[in-house]
C-alpha cells in the first residue's frame, strides 16, 4: 500500500509537493466527494449541538431554583425555541445526512453520490442558515418556541426581525435537506452495483430511503406554510392566512406545521433505527432477524407518520370524532415499532454477543427508545394529552425520543464508523465510560419531568411552583454531568484520530455490507473496481455459524 | 486490493440501475416535492374559502373583464406550449436539430407571453381592485381572497419565470451544439418539469378561478 491508499479519502487531492493550509481548505470545501461532504455535514451538525447544548444548560441553570435567578424572562423565553431549532434542524437532521453521505453510496457499492454538485450545495446552505438563526441573539432572538405559532409569530406579537431571519433560516434547511434526499434516492435507485437488488440492500440504506420520501413528502408543506407566516408578517394587513382579526385561522398554520413537524420525528428516527440495524446483528454475530419485515415496517411507520399529525392539537378544539380517529391512528404506530424492537431482541436472541460501545449504544437504545414510545401511546390518548398538553411530561416524552434514541443511536453510529471513517480505532475504555455516563445521566435529566408533568408543571415556563424544586435541581445537575460527559467523547475521538491504532478493511471481523469490504477510510470513489455483489440468503437460525456471516465478497 | 489510487477518473461512474438516467430520477423527485409545496399552499386556500364565514366572492364575476376570459386564454396559451415543447423532443430524437430548436423558441415566448399576461393580470387587479396593497385606501376587500389569489399565482408564476429561464439555457446549448440527439434525455428533463408547471396550473385555474 502506497502512502496515499493509506489515507484513502482524507489524502490531498493532487499531488503539489507542499500544500498550504488555503490549499487543503479548498480541497475540502469545493469537494465533491461524498464522504467528505459527510464528514463536513457530521462536523457542522455536531457544532450545532454544541450549541444548541450550552443554552440548554442556560436553561437548567435558570431553573435551578424556583423565582428568576440570573436572566429576564424575555431572554428566557428564547432558550427553549432556539435550543429545540438547533438541535432539530441543524443537529440531528443534517447529522444523519452526514453519516448518510458517507456509508449510504458505499452500502450501495457506487462511487459517489448521483448528483455531487448538488450534494455539495446543499451542505454549503447549512451554514449561512445557521447564522441567520443565531444571529438573531444580536437582534433580539424571536420568543415563539420552534413551532413558530401565529397569532404569537406574526408582526404584531414579534416584530423583531430575529424572527424573519428564523423563518428564512428554517426555509433553507428545509431547502437543503429535500436536496439531499432527490440524491440519495436517485444514488439508491439507480447506483447500486451488480446484483443488488433492493431487498439486498443494507438496512440502513433503507432507512435512508424510507427518510428520504418522509422529507419529500413533508418538509414542503413547513416551507409553504412558512412563506406563508413570513408574507403575513412583511406584509401585515395585506396578506391574511393566520391572523384570526383578518379572517385568518390560526389552527391552518398548526395543520400545516404538524404535517411536517409529525413526519419529521421520524426523519430524526429512521436512521438511527438503521444504525441499529447494523449494529446488532454485527455484534452479535447473527443476521438480523426478519429483514423484510424490518424494511416494510420501516415504510408503514412512513406512511402511518403522515395521518397522525393532529395528535399534537387535541386541545385546539378539533371536532371530537377527529380527535379519536387520530388517537386510534397513532396507537397503530406502535405496532410496526413493536415489530421492530421484537426483531432486534430475536437478533439479539442466542446470539453470540460483544459489547463493545456502538453495541452498548445500541442496547440502551433500546432499552430507553421504549420508554420514550411509551410514553408517546399515553400522550395519543385523547383525555390523558388533554392533562398532560404543554407539561413537563411533553418535555419528557421528547427528550426520551430525541436524546435517548436519536442521540444514542447517532453515538452508536459515530462509534461503529470511526474506524472506517478514520482508519483508526478509538479508545475502548473511555467510550464506555462515556456510554454509561451519558446513559446514566439522561435518566437523571428528564426521567423525574414525567412526574413534574403529571403534577402540572409546564413547559417553557420561566418560573415554576416551589414544590418541583428538589426535582429540577436534580435535574439540572444532571444535565450539568451529562454535558460535561460528552468531552469526554470528543476527546477520544480527536485522541484517536492521531493515536488510535490502525485497521483493516474490517475492523469488527464481523462486518457484512460493502462498506467493510473497502479500505478505512475508503479511497477516493469507494471501490478500487466496480463491487459485485453476492447475493446473501438471511435465513435465521440459531446454528449460524458467525464466518458464515463474512460471505457476500465483492469482486477483487 | 487498492493498491492504486483512482484519484481522476470515476471507476465506476453512472451505473443505472433502472435503465433511466439519475437526472429523470433527480427531476421526478424534485418535482414530487414542488408538488407538495404547491399542495400546502392549495390547503391553506380550501380551508380559508371553505370556512363557513369566509364570504369568499364570486372570482367568476370578481375578475370581471379582463379576468376570466384572458385568464383561459392565457391557460390555453400554457398548454400549447406544453404541446411544443413535446415537438423539440421529438425533432430532437428524430435528429432535427433545426425544427427542435424553432420549437424550443416557440415554447419559450408561450412561456414570456404567460407571465406577461399574468403580469398585466396583477397590475390590474392591484390598481383597480386592491389598491391597499400598495399603500391606497383602506381594505374594502376579502384579504383572504387576494391573499391565496396572489401567493398561489405569484408561487406558480415564479414556476414559470424560472422554466423559461431553463427553456432559454437549453436552447442556447442546442444552439451551440452542446444538446442534441446524443443527450437528448436534457430535453426530456426540462420537459418533465414544463410539464409539471402546466399540470398545476390547470389545479390552480380550477381552484381559484372556475370553482
Ligand atoms: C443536555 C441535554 C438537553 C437538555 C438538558 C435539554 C433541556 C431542555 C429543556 C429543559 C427543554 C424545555 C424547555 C421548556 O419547555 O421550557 C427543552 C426543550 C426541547 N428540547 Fe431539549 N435538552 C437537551 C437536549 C436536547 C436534544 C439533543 C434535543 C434534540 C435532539 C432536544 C430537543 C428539544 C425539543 C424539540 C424541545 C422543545 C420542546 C418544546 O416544544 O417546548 N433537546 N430541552
Ligand atoms: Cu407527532
Amino acid at each position: 500500500m502506497g502512502t496515499h491508499s493509506k489515507y484513502g479519502y482524507l489524502s490531498p487531492l493532487t499531488d503539489k509537493a507542499s500544500k498550504s493550509a488555503l490549499h487543503y481548505v479548498k480541497e475540502w470545501f469545493y469537494t465533491t466527494d461524498a464522504k467528505r461532504i459527510g464528514v463536513m455535514y457530521t462536523l457542522f451538525g455536531l457544532m450545532m449541538g454544541f450549541l444548541g447544548g450550552v443554552l440548554s444548560i442556560l436553561i437548567r441553570l435558570e431553573l435551578v431554583q424556583a423565582g428568576p435567578d440570573f436572566m429576564n424572562a424575555e431572554f428566557y423565553a428564547t432558550l427553549p425555541g432556539m435550543h429545540a431549532s438547533l438541535m432539530i434542524f441543524f443537529f440531528i437532521i443534517p447529522l444523519f445526512t452526514g453519516v448518510g453521505n458517507f456509508i449510504v453510496p458505499v452500502q450501495v457499492g457506487a462511487p459517489d453520490m448521483a448528483f455531487p454538485k448538488l450534494n455539495l450545495v446543499g451542505f454549503w446552505l447549512l451554514p449561512p442558515a445557521a447564522l441567520m438563526a443565531i444571529s438573531s441573539y444580536f437582534l433580539t432572538a424571536p420568543g415563539f418556541g420552534w413551532t413558530g405559532y401565529p397569532p404569537l409569530s406574526n408582526s404584531i406579537y414579534s416584530p423583531q426581525l430575529g424572527a424573519d431571519l428564523w423563518i428564512m433560516a428554517v426555509i433553507i434547511v428545509g431547502t437543503s435537506s429535500t436536496m439531499a434526499a432527490v440524491n440519495f434516492l436517485a444514488t439508491v435507485f439507480n447506483m447500486r452495483c451488480k446484483n443488488m437488488t433492493f431487498f439486498q440492500m443494507p438496512l440502513f440504506t433503507w432507512s435512508v430511503v424510507v427518510t428520504s420520501f418522509l422529507i419529500l413528502a413533508s418538509t414542503p408543506v413547513l416551507t409553504s406554510a412558512l412563506l406563508m407566516l413570513q408574507l403575513e408578517r412583511t406584509f401585515p394587513g395585506a396578506f391574511q392566512f393566520f391572523a384570526p382579526e383578518g379572517g385568518g385561522d390560526p389552527i391552518l398554520y398548526q395543520h400545516l406545521f404538524w404535517f411536517y413537524s409529525h413526519p419529521a420525528v421520524y426523519i430524526m428516527i429512521l436512521p438511527g433505527f438503521g444504525m441499529i440495524n447494523e449494529i446488532i446483528p454485527t455484534f452479535s454475530r447473527k443476521p438480523i432477524f426478519g429483514y423484510a419485515v424490518m424494511a416494510w415496517s420501516m415504510a408503514a411507520i412512513a406512511v402511518l407518520g403522515f395521518v397522525v399529525w393532529a395528535h399534537h392539537m387535541f386541545t385546539t378544539g378539533i371536532a371530537l370524532k377527529v380527535r379519536v380517529g387520530f388517537m386510534f391512528l397513532t396507537m397503530l404506530i406502535a405496532v410496526p415499532t413493536g415489530i421492530k424492537i421484537f426483531s432486534w431482541l430475536a437478533t439479539l436472541w442466542g446470539g453470540s454477543l460483544k459489547f463493545d460501545t456502538p453495541m452498548l449504544y445500541s442496547l440502551g437504545f433500546l432499552a430507553m427508545f421504549t420508554i420514550g414510545g411509551l410514553s408517546g401511546v399515553v400522550l395519543a390518548s385523547v383525555p390523558v394529552d388533554i392533562e398532560l398538553h404543554d407539561t413537563y411530561y411533553v418535555v419528557a416524552h421528547i427528550h426520551y425520543v430525541l436524546v435517548a434514541g436519536s442521540v444514542m443511536t447517532i453515538f452508536a453510529g459515530l462509534y461503529y464508523w470511526f474506524p472506517k471513517m478514520t482508519g483508526r480505532m478509538y479508545n475502548e475504555m473511555l467510550g464506555k465510560v462515556h456510554f454509561w455516563l451519558t446513559a446514566i445521566f439522561i435518566n437523571v435529566t428528564f426521567f423525574g419531568m414525567h412526574y413534574m408533568g403529571v403534577k402540572g408543571m409546564p413547559r417553557r415556563y420561566f418560573d415554576y411552583d416551589p414544590q418541583f424544586e428538589m426535582l429540577n435541581v436534580v435535574s439540572s445537575v444532571g444535565s450539568f454531568v451529562l454535558f460535561a460527559a460528552q468531552f469526554i467523547w470528543v476527546f477520544n475521538f480527536l485522541w484517536s484520530l492521531k493515536y488510535g491504532k490502525e485497521v483493516g478493511k474490517n475492523p469488527w471481523k464481523d462486518g457484512t455490507h460493502l462498506e467493510w469490504h473497502t479500505t478505512s477510510p475508503p479511497q477516493h470513489h469507494n471501490f478500487p473496481e466496480p463491487p459485485v455483489w453476492t447475493p446473501i440468503v438471511r435465513h435465521h437460525g440459531p446454528h449460524r455459524e458467525a464466518d458464515e456471516l463474512t460471505e457476500p465478497v465483492p469482486a477483487e | 486490493m487498492a493498491t492504486h489510487q483512482a484519484t481522476e477518473a470515476a471507476p465506476n461512474t453512472g451505473a443505472e440501475s433502472l435503465g433511466v438516467t439519475n437526472g429523470k430520477i433527480g427531476m421526478w423527485t424534485f418535482l414530487v416535492m414542488d408538488a407538495m409545496t404547491f399542495a400546502g399552499f392549495l390547503a391553506g386556500y380550501a380551508r380559508l374559502r371553505w370556512s363557513p364565514e369566509s364570504g369568499w366572492p364570486n372570482p367568476y364575476t370578481e375578475f370581471g373583464v379582463i379576468g376570466i376570459q384572458l385568464t383561459a386564454f392565457n391557460t390555453f396559451v400554457l398548454i400549447c406550449s406544453s404541446v411544443s415543447m413535446v415537438h423539440v423532443l421529438s425533432e430532437t430524437i428524430r435528429g432535427n436539430m433545426d425544427r427542435a430548436r424553432k420549437w424550443m423558441l416557440a415554447t419559450i415566448i408561450g412561456g414570456l407571453i404567460f407571465v406577461g399576461i399574468q403580469g398585466y393580470e396583477w397590475t390590474h387587479l392591484i390598481l383597480d381592485k386592491w389598491p391597499y396593497l400598495v399603500g391606497g385606501e383602506g381594505v374594502d376587500y376579502n384579504t383572504n381572497f387576494a391573499s391565496t389569489f396572489l401567493s398561489l399565482t405569484g408561487f406558480h408564476g415564479l414556476h414559470v419565470s424560472v422554466g423559461v429561464i431553463y427553456n432559454l439555457i437549453i436552447y442556447l446549448g442546442m444552439k451551440r451544439g452542446k444538446i442534441g440527439k446524443h443527450n437528448s434525455s436534457i430535453i426530456e428533463i426540462a420537459g418533465l418539469y414544463w410539464h409539471f408547471v402546466d399540470l398545476i396550473w390547470i389545479l390552480v385555474f380550477t381552484f381559484v378561478y372556475l370553482i
